[in-house]
């Protein structure tokens, strides 16, 4: 046989055909084990030989994990669904294609036909200290190298950074979070929900994890409720590269009209901290007002109130503003500023 | 580990992280699936797994059991495709030609430019040889032109005709 040159670290590869099994296992092996979901981001940190976990277990097999459910006018949507599954559902384009816009955002073709949905809202920060190999505050040191004064910082974070500026890089975890969704975790001790605003967890409350699963848990699927079916939704993702790259910030936006004044809205921006940022003040101020100019500038001074920048990346701030300022013209408004 | 590998049912043993790019250069000799980037970004390994294009770089060998898989071997020479890209100059150094192919095949009949750039927007060519290979895909898709236009279109192209053994012999050189 060749020899192989990408050389694994050594471990156990389970792969498990129920969710039970994976369960138990994950409770055996604890902190050893890593989840391998679509791998995109798991592989990565393997090849590296940066995470050496003593298992691995492979969700691939468990097919209760996979397909899309019609739930009482709302969505069941199983972790392990492919993103392009996702883009293509009928349902999802028509009561809910914030989702379908985010998720086609999401890196290429190739890696939306492998990377699923649960792994993109659950995957790992990108800040490439930590991702380096660097023994950075994330990583179990002390320092966040991100954050001295000769850093290059220019994707990290504008708010809520705890000695950490790490962001959170999923396209379609603000679309969930604007469209109200929640999160199924299984555990050894049985089912909990999450609403997703409530599923990452920033650097202040625990920095080895980006989201509340712990060792032994799994999320099995995610409930998009009809809350925001149908509403007017704006999508947008700014990067350097207008394919396959992460986002240096996105917006995600379900606001409903009734007559001129906006009656319900929901706004979120993602890569501006480690958790996508629900812009709560920002929808409180919306509310009762028509969706025209005025409101936008108003929103968008709003929704970068606090902000404190690193060296690199003040940039963001004004182009957060503007997102939410487009987010609130709302598609096909002309572009003013 | 038991596959399809374009059309012929293989049983591999190798490691169930090895990348699946690996087992077919490596274990099966298929050597045309091309690594650029390793990571994702560059689509020379894109291969087929039932139908849909992914990255063979980053799927481990553990997650395509029973699933079937086509390389640019399993297009056997004969796609039109492939002919296209010959003819249209849409391959130059060659080395994205095999991932840009399947993932044009993964584009269906009749795409339109739009769908084309979406289509093959996770595979870079270095060369930046895009209209061409736009031109080729096109060349094969749009059926209209293949009757008609096709010999016009070579027509038009053999006023270049001095070029093209150029180019041949820069590549050999």
């Amino acid at each position: 046989m060749a020899v192989i040159r990408d050389v694994m670290p050594v471990f156990e590869l389970y792969q498990p055909a129920s969710i039970d099994d994976a369960i138990k296992l994950l409770d055996k092996h604890g902190a050893d084990a890593l989840v391998l979901a679509g791998g995109l981001d798991s592989m990565d940190w393997l090849k590296d030989r940066l995470k050496k976990p003593k298992a691995v277990v492979d969700l691939g097999q468990i097919k209760e994990l996979k397909g899309i459910k019609e739930t009482n006018g709302g969505l069941e949507i199983g972790a392990m669904t492919p993103l392009s599954e996702i883009v293509r559902h009928p349902v999802v384009r028509e009561k809910f294609s914030l989702l379908m816009e985010a998720a086609e955002l999401v890196a290429s073709p190739q890696i939306r036909n492998q990377g699923t949905l649960g792994g993109n809202v659950s995957q790992d920060t990108r800040c490439w200290y930590y991702r380096g190999g660097w023994t950075c505050y994330r990583a179990g040191g002390n320092i966040c190298y991100a954050d001295t004064p000769t850093s290059v910082n220019r994707e990290h974070a504008i708010f809520d950074a705890d000695r950490c500026v790490a962001v959170n890089p999923s396209d379609t975890a603000p679309a969930l979070v604007a469209l109200d969704a929640s999160m199924v975790i299984r555990g050894p001790k049985g089912e909990r929900i999450v609403p997703a605003e409530d599923y990452w967890i920033g650097p202040g409350i625990d920095i080895t994890r980006m989201n509340v699963l712990a060792p032994n848990e799994i999320l099995t699927a995610i409930r998009i409720p009809p809350t925001m079916a149908g509403a007017q939704f704006y999508f947008e993702k700014v990067r350097d590269r207008q394919v396959w790259d992460f986002a240096l910030v996105n917006v995600a936006s379900a606001i409903v009209v009734s007559g001129e004044k906006i009656v319900k809205a929901r706004m979120v921006v993602n890569a501006v901290a480690a958790t996508p940022r629900r812009l709560k003040n920002v929808e409180t101020l919306i509310i009762g007002k028509a969706r025209n100019e005025e409101t936008a500038d108003m929103a968008g001074k709003l929704a970068v109130e606090g902000a404190e920048t690193l060296r690199h990346n003040a940039y963001k701030v004004p182009l957060m503003r503007n997102l939410v300022k487009r987010a609130i013209r709302g598609a096909g408004a002309t572009w003013t500023s | 580990m038991r596959f399809t590998l374009n059309g012929t049912f293989r049983r591999i043993d190798a490691h169930p992280l090895k990348r699946l790019l690996d087992v077919l250069r490596e274990d099966c000799a298929l050597t045309g699936t091309k690594e650029g980037c390793g990571e994702g970004e560059c689509g020379a390994c894109t291969v087929l797994v039932d139908g849909a294009p992914v990255n063979s770089c980053l799927v481990p060998i553990a997650q395509i059991n029973g699933a079937r898989v086509t390389t640019i071997e399993g297009l056997r020479g004969r796609h039109p495709l492939q002919h296209a890209f010959v003819e249209h100059g849409g391959a130059q150094c060659g080395i994205c030609t095999p991932g840009m192919i399947l993932a044009a095949v993964a584009l269906g009949k009749k795409p339109t430019l739009d769908q084309m750039k979406v289509g093959l927007a996770g595979n870079l060519c270095r060369c930046t040889g895009y209209s061409a290979i736009y031109r080729s895909i096109d060349a094969v898709t749009s059926t209209a032109r293949r009757n008609r236009g096709d010999r016009k279109d070579r027509e038009a192209r053999s006023g270049s005709r001095t070029k093209k053994p150029r180019t041949r012999a820069g590549v050999t050189r």
